[in-house]
């Protein structure tokens, strides 16, 4: 594997520091690997774009910064034209199905939808996208182990929203299992 | 003495460099925090307003950075262990506080994490231009100890040698973070209590009636007394003498100026930490700290790649300097190669030092890390 550099982007609110912070949190301490997070925000709270830059390893990380993204995942339309021309030719790409529009047209990546805002709202909480994509990213990814991720999320959200969270978790999963063995047919 | 088990968040965990820092506070038993919050170092202060409540610390947002420094020295006396957390345009605010640490012996903490300046500069974005200021900041004579983590795991480490060494030299000790280790996470471990060994504090035994505040004792340090057990002294930021009352003479200013250096500088080697690797028969060495030394090891190895025998010399500690190292490998090597976030400050004490090697600095002026391959590019320039 030697290096892996992801970036997940959206816009403030969503929630998608946490998730890079899960990811690396499943990496670091429950998946045997090296990761390295740094998140960028811009200078307003809400609304404004989020990302994190999550490289994951199995060795120590020298230099913190993502440059050519193996890994891309877009919650947001700004994300999508922002950061889609880092990824690497080949690289994974997740895009949000009803949040961002293909214009300019993806690039030769590895492509999967999320619809993660969809699956939300059958769980009743638009809030818990950002761990529906964690869940759908770690199927069509396989960085890390489902078990691995889903420890994570148990240390990761407030204790009150454990089993929402669990829930959007396996959601987002299993819709990653299934866009995987569709992509494979 | 092992650590105060309430304050240590023993296992693995996923923080900031900023958060570790706090816990490495926790772990060494400081349980007295104000501060003026300032990006990038805020976070350090909101993890400390959560989890002091929780051991029976005290955090007090203050009107100001003046305030915030002043306020630990008191504590400091009070009997607590105490630090303060701040970023540039605070730093500068507190250099009249961190010279009267020095000056009454206050043992104390300073977290600097480090942004683009001068002035209010870059908030959010990393820098390691204050490193001179850390060591000269103040007006007046003096040495303090200032270490450099190069990781979240080394924020926590580091925070808690840095009170352990406040302690044992009686000066104020610096935490010299910058943004990108201050808000990068990863992986760190904090041990058992049993496992993290607390300097403690070295009070007087003296009779009430004879107490010396500063009178040199083990390595020119003077002991301490509990608040409240009725020891009575005078302190002072004028020259003082060993009772603590004044003493402006010319051979009292020499006394306690001599004394206050020499117990840093005659133990420098002491407090030498660096973390050396393929030194020896090097053709180069790269000498760097905090988050450079890392982007340096990976310039090191493109270079190292291509055949050459490069070095790396990383100052955990930066001040004292290690005079003795780099004199040691100056004679050693063609070439020391020093990258570092600022136009050129420590590369001067290398080269002061650098009998007759060849001293190359590798400057950037901050906002983010280096290119690699610039500090590849200057390391095979300086063998030329």
């Amino acid at each position: 594997m030697a290096q892996t550099q992801i970036r997940i982007g959206g816009f403030g609110g969503q929630g998608v520091i946490l998730s890079g912070i899960i990811i690396g949190r499943a990496a670091a301490i429950h998946g045997g690997l090296h990761a390295t997070l740094i998140q960028s925000f811009g200078p307003e709270a809400r609304g404004s774009s989020s990302s994190a830059e999550l490289i994951v390893a199995d060795e120590p990380i020298l230099y913190p910064y993502v440059k050519d993204l193996d890994m891309l995942v877009v919650l947001s339309q700004d994300a999508y034209a922002r950061f889609t021309p880092a990824l690497k030719k080949g690289g994974l790409l997740v895009t949000e199905a009803d949040l961002v529009h293909l214009t300019p047209p993806v690039p030769a990546a590895e492509h999967f939808v999320v619809p993660a805002t969809r699956l939300a709202e059958e769980i009743g909480r638009k809030i818990v996208l950002n761990i529906i994509t964690v869940g759908f990213f770690g199927a069509v990814s396989r960085l890390v182990s489902a078990e691995a991720l889903e420890q994570a999320v148990k240390e990761s959200v407030p204790s009150g929203t454990l089993d929402l969270n669990l829930r959007a978790f396996r959601k987002g999963y299993e819709a990653g299992v299934e866009a995987l063995a569709k992509a494979k047919v | 003495m092992h650590a105060d088990p309430a304050g240590v968040l023993t296992g693995a965990h996923f923080l900031d460099g900023d958060h570790a820092a706090c816990e490495g506070a926790l772990a060494a038993e400081c349980r007295f925090v104000a501060g003026y919050p300032i990006t990038p170092s805020t976070e350090v202060v909101e993890r400390i307003a959560q989890r002091f409540p929780q051991v029976g610390g005290v955090f007090i947002q203050m009107e100001d950075e003046l305030a915030s420094s002043i306020a630990i020295a008191g504590a400091v006396w009070g009997g607590k262990r105490a630090m303060t957390v701040t970023s540039g345009p605070g730093f500068s605010l507190m250099m009249e506080h961190l010279g009267f640490a020095v000056m009454t012996e206050t043992p104390c903490v300073f977290i600097n994490v480090q942004r683009g300046g001068p002035s209010t500069g870059l908030p959010t974005l990393p820098a390691q231009a204050d490193m001179m200021q850390a060591r000269w900041g103040s007006h007046g004579d003096y040495e303090i100890i200032a270490v450099s983590p190069n990781s979240p795991q080394e924020c926590f480490d580091l925070t808690l040698k840095a009170f352990n060494l406040a302690e044992q030299y009686r000066v104020p000790a610096l935490v010299m973070m910058d943004e990108c280790v201050g808000h990068m996470m990863e992986r760190v471990v904090i041990p058992k209590p049993e496992e993290i060994e607390i300097y403690p504090r070295r009070f007087t035994t003296a009779p009430l009636d004879e107490y010396l505040p500063f009178a040199p004792e083990q390595n020119m340090v003077p002991t301490m007394v509990r608040a409240g057990q009725g020891y009575r002294f005078h302190m002072t930021g004028l020259t003082h003498n060993e009772k603590g009352y004044p003493d402006m003479t010319v051979s009292g200013q020499a006394r306690l100026l001599t004394r206050l250096t020499d117990k840093i500088k005659k133990n420098a080697t002491a407090l030498t930490d660096v973390v050396a690797d393929q030194v020896d028969g090097a053709e180069a060495v790269v000498i760097s700290y905090g988050i450079t030394s890392r982007v340096a090891m990976k310039a090191i190895q493109m270079v190292r790649a291509q055949g050459r025998r490069i070095g790396s010399l990383r100052l955990r500690t930066v001040w004292p300097f290690p005079e003795h190292v780099i004199r040691d490998l100056a004679s050693n090597v063609r070439a020391l190669v020093v990258p570092e976030l600022n136009l050129g400050q420590i590369v001067r004490e290398v080269e002061r030092l650098g009998c007759g090697a060849r001293v190359v600095g590798v400057p950037h002026a901050g906002g983010t890390v280096h290119d690699p391959a610039v500090i590849a590019q200057a390391i095979t320039e300086a063998l030329r």
